[in-house]
């Protein structure tokens, strides 16, 4: 790509964010959400962040799904739920869950 | 940070702030890899310092930014343009989730809160919103979350571009697990009933079935079928609720 393509590549991309991140804020005043998609929308966190969270541990390394023992994310993700779920504490969860995952790797030795 | 359901006292703004920063802080630490991953990455693509920075600066979308590098040398611009629509749409969902806490903000506010707003601070902020709502000067707490993690990944771009690949090895730190903990950390105590059950399951099974869509389309198609399914189970329980009353 040319220079000039280059700018207007970052450009694009960060006006096309903006375009995404924006209006609804913008309009806030405005309008409101009819009362289901208000509803809907109670489902967002749990939905989008599982979507990432789970792809995400079982490609850790893009293509091949690494559904087995061998894999360190796959194990400490579980760990760390089943942390969040008995404590219901964050910080532990991130703390043990990181811990769970380091000691999991040197242990599998990948 | 342990989930309190009693009315909480009202934070000052500094406090806010300090709140907003430590409790984005994991995410930063999650975030520092792919900052640097990014620098290096976009630097041996052939993109110059000033474009490196201002991807980082301007975009500030971190899977954006890495589909861009990748498709830069073999891609058309509307493409790149396209995949970066695609893999965003997601904030739109946050933004629509959040709104109802910042509507009473006037725009010189609500635009930065909306420009930088990433997964990270999303998590974040619902947590937050859950806990103590978005009453006094919660506002800070969220703009403290999203200027903390700006210049983080500013920073660990620029780290990332200067040292390039004299970085030490990154794998071996484990802080990419930091993330995906944080988001466990948030996500399961709020599944606090059957509907918000399923929708976490079916968003990650269904994300997880399309993972080899390109884009990351599955993820947003994941978060929509579990969005959906929880609704339809939530007007499902309703009805029989209003049935049971009847």
């Amino acid at each position: 790509m040319s220079e000039t393509s280059l700018s207007l590549l970052i450009l694009g991309m960060a006006l096309i964010n903006l375009a995404i991140r924006y209006p609804v804020f913008l309009l806030a005043d405005r309008f409101r959400f009819p009362a289901l998609i208000e509803r809907a929308l109670a489902f967002v966190p749990a939905a989008v962040l599982t979507a990432i969270i789970v792809p995400a541990v079982i490609f850790p390394h893009g293509a091949e799904a690494e559904l087995d023992w061998y894999n360190p994310y796959l194990l400490a993700a579980m760990l760390a739920a089943a942390i969040s779920y008995f404590t219901r504490n964050l910080l532990a969860t991130i703390v043990l869950g990181m811990a769970a995952f380091l000691l999991l790797r040197w242990w599998l030795g990948v | 940070m342990t989930a309190t359901r009693t009315a909480l006292p009202a934070m000052s703004r500094r406090d806010e702030i300090w709140h907003g920063l430590r409790d984005t802080f994991p995410m930063m630490v999650g975030a520092l890899p792919f900052g640097v991953i990014f620098g290096t990455l976009a630097t041996a693509q052939g993109l110059s310092p000033m474009q490196v920075m201002s991807m980082s600066l301007f975009v500030f979308s971190g899977s954006a930014q890495f589909i861009a590098v990748g498709l830069v040398a073999s891609s058309a611009l509307w493409v790149i343009w396209a995949a970066t629509f695609i893999i965003n749409l997601r904030h739109l969902l946050y933004a629509a989730n959040l709104v109802s806490h910042v509507r009473h903000l006037p725009q010189y506010w609500r635009f930065p809160l909306a420009a930088m707003l990433t997964d990270e601070t999303f998590a974040v902020m619902e947590l937050r919103y859950r806990q103590r709502g978005s009453a006094g000067q919660a506002h800070w707490y969220y703009l403290a979350s999203c200027i903390g993690m700006w210049l983080n990944w500013n920073f660990w771009t620029l780290v990332g571009l200067v040292l390039g690949q004299g970085f030490p090895d990154l794998k071996s730190l484990g802080l990419e697990f930091a993330m995906v903990a944080t988001f466990i950390g948030i996500v399961i105590p709020g599944l606090k009933t059957k509907p918000l059950w399923a929708a976490a399951i079916t968003a990650g099974l269904i994300a997880t079935l399309l993972h080899h869509l390109p884009y990351q389309s599955g993820l947003m198609l994941g978060a929509l079928a579990g969005v959906g399914t929880g609704l339809i189970l939530d007007l499902r329980r309703k009805q029989v609720k209003e049935t049971a009353y009847e």
